[in-house]
């Protein structure tokens, strides 16, 4: 400050002063129409290939044959649906079930092996800790789709190919999940308290029940709206090891229905969208700590 | 502590009694060392599961790859598993499905890496304002983010359809077509430019939640110093912003060549017959990923496509290294 007056009191925060030279910081200048004009567009854009599927699937062929295409959603909802259901050598139920089966189990224990790593890193001290947690660090980086040869003999030798096995063990754990909920520990979960139930004399397991999984509630929902989506739709894995089996995923049952020379495509997408619903369902209950959580991971990494 | 009460006579070992004596009562003693071996070892089981396994299901794969490849490993003649030495990379290099495959792969990743990321950034900054409904449109950024890539991939393959699909009919509508319908995929151009819209449409709005969650931390003093200085809405995005916020910006361009380069679902259910993986009549999209995966389940070749895959991480190392080092002196890092 220049002036020779002393202001006695200092302005709040400074991104308040507002003089007619002084510009504002993005996130104080507000939306003009424009942007919500861009961004209606995006949301447009995104929402798009989510309603031509709606349209695809309540159509009949002939209704897809026609130029300039139908761009409402037709009746024949059930009908297509039946159709799907009913196919014998797809097993789309099944799929259905399955990738609930495989989904659900893979978030649990995600949940479950990461929050305990991420807490043993966080807040406890052993031998190699750091040199572990480098480890951790790396494998985020090594695609593990790379190994899909190997992973797929390694199964064939255990026969586990083609049972849901094969999909959900290597899932059971992820890189970024132990990251991810270390990050959180550190955080959410003050040392004195984990000293203060030490000196109760808590063991370390205790002490996890007890003061860590209270803390880190809302790191386990995001994780698990993440791992659950991300299961639900993996695809080249479950297509290798599960595909020409009676036990596909949906996401696997889908790429079935769309082989061959004569698809019906209404019939496919009737299909496509009864296995994008329940992550619909989940963006809608979860979408704001699916925004917080994928916008918190971005900060730390 | 009142004096009245005399001390008890303490049972020896007794539940509730305090250590008499010297000699500590066993049972002190077996919880002084349950809490020694608590907190030595506990924390190695709590970290074993991540551990044993990644070494089973990550690591052990990815070596054995490599042993894989440097043998013969037909899935339709088991018997067939000698010794190959060099023979599955030799043959790779002068592969010309190996080749196209890699110029598909790259020529598609181009084409939806810079968009996807420029237009991340955009919206990012819009998003950046002070916004009524800033949740709705945050949420809505990610629907792409939720929905099964097979399922949207399949939707994008009838719009893309030549006679009956929307693209085409738009195009037309708009007078942009020329006299014959363009068939999306009968050529390298129209095919790549499919692929990579529906690469962008995923991923755009996630990687500007990665951007948006940057920008919410760089100093607002910086904008105003740049805005009485005179510097616009533009010149403060390029020349504040993804500097400010590089390290994001190199994050997402190595997270999207991962991605990009292992390219598989979306091109594989372009196809009309999906699980033929040719990518095409003549191949003309056909991924890396989707030939090690021809190579391999279709043609039963296991050995070659686990050298084709070893090709493809060496070539993604040397990518990510590059594509880190241009991002770098692009943000202004190192002059």
């Amino acid at each position: 400050m220049s002036g020779t007056t002393i202001t006695p009191q200092a302005p709040r925060r400074r991104n308040r002063r507002r003089g007619a030279l002084s510009g504002r910081a993005p996130a104080d200048t507000p939306g003009s129409v424009w942007n919500y004009l861009f961004l209606s567009l995006v949301i447009l854009f995104s929402a798009f290939p989510l309603y031509w599927m709606l349209v695809i699937a309540t159509s009949t062929d002939a209704a897809l044959a026609r130029i300039p295409p139908q761009v409402v959603p037709g009746d024949q909802l059930l009908t297509n649906l039946r159709e799907v259901f009913s196919m014998q050598d797809v097993y789309f139920v099944q799929s259905l079930a399955n990738s609930a089966i495989v989904s659900s189990v893979v978030t649990v224990a995600v949940l479950f092996f990461c929050s305990l790593a991420g807490f043993a890193f966080a807040k406890l001290r052993f031998k190699g800790r750091n040199a572990l947690m480098v480890i951790v660090i790396l494998t985020l980086t090594v695609p593990n789709q790379l190994g899909v040869v190997a992973l797929y003999i390694v199964m064939g030798k255990i026969g586990w190919n083609g049972t849901l096995l094969a999909v959900i063990v290597p899932g059971l754990v992820s890189a970024f999940g132990v990251f991810y909920m270390r990050q959180f520990i550190l955080e959410a979960v003050p040392d004195e308290l984990v000293e203060a139930a030490r000196i109760d004399g808590a063991t370390t397991m205790r002490i996890y029940a007890s003061v860590v999984l209270p803390a880190v509630r809302p790191a386990l929902a995001v994780l698990g709206l993440l791992t659950f989506v991300g299961t639900w739709n993996d695809f080249q894995w479950p297509l290798i090891t599960l595909n020409g089996t009676d036990y596909p995923t949906s996401m696997v049952a889908l790429s079935d229905l769309a082989s061959g020379n004569y698809v019906l495509y209404r019939r496919v997408l009737a299909g496509a969208l009864v296995a994008t619903i329940p992550l619909l369902i989940m963006l809608f209950i979860g979408g704001r700590q699916i925004v917080r959580g994928i916008m918190e991971g971005a900060i730390k990494s | 502590m009142s004096t009245t009460r005399a001390t008890p006579a303490a049972p020896p070992g007794g539940p509730a009694g305090r250590p008499a004596g010297r000699g500590e009562p066993d049972r002190h003693r077996w919880r002084n060392r349950l809490h020694r071996f608590d907190m030595r070892y506990t924390p190695y089981l709590l970290v074993a599961p991540f551990f044993l396994l990644f070494l089973v299901f990550g690591l052990f794969p990815i070596i054995f790859n490599g042993v894989v490849a440097l043998r013969h490993w037909r899935l339709d003649d088991p018997t067939l598993t000698g010794w190959a030495g060099a023979a599955n990379f030799e043959k790779l290099l002068t592969d010309d499905d190996f080749w196209n495959a890699l110029y598909n792969t790259f020529g598609i990743f181009l084409l939806s890496t810079v968009p996807q990321l420029t237009l991340a950034l955009v919206i990012a900054s819009v998003l950046n304002r002070r916004l009524r409904a800033q949740t709705w449109f945050r949420v809505g950024v990610l629907l792409p983010y939720v929905t099964p890539i097979t399922a949207s991939t399949l939707v994008f393959a009838v719009v893309f359809a030549r006679d009956t699909g929307v693209a085409n009919w738009v195009l037309s509508v708009l007078h942009l077509a020329g006299d014959e319908p363009i068939d999306w995929r009968s050529a390298k151009w129209s095919s790549w430019t499919v692929l990579a819209t529906m690469v962008n449409w995923k991923w755009i709005g996630y990687n500007a939640l990665l951007y948006l969650a940057a920008m919410q931390s760089i100093p607002r003093d910086i904008y105003e110093a740049a805005a009485v200085d005179g510097a616009g809405v533009w010149r403060q995005l390029w020349r504040i912003t993804v500097p400010m916020i590089r390290p994001v910006v190199i994050f997402t361009v190595v997270l999207s060549t991962i991605g990009g380069l292992q390219l598989f679902t979306e091109p594989m259910l372009l196809e009309q017959n999906a699980q033929a993986a040719t990518g095409g009549a003549n191949g003309e999209w056909q991924t890396i990923a989707q030939l090690i995966y021809k190579v391999g389940w279709k043609d039963l070749n296991l050995g070659y496509a686990a050298a084709m895959s070893w090709g493809l991480f060496l070539i993604i190392v040397v990518v990510s290294a590059l594509n880190a080092l241009i991002t770098n002196r692009l943000g202004g890092g190192k002059r």
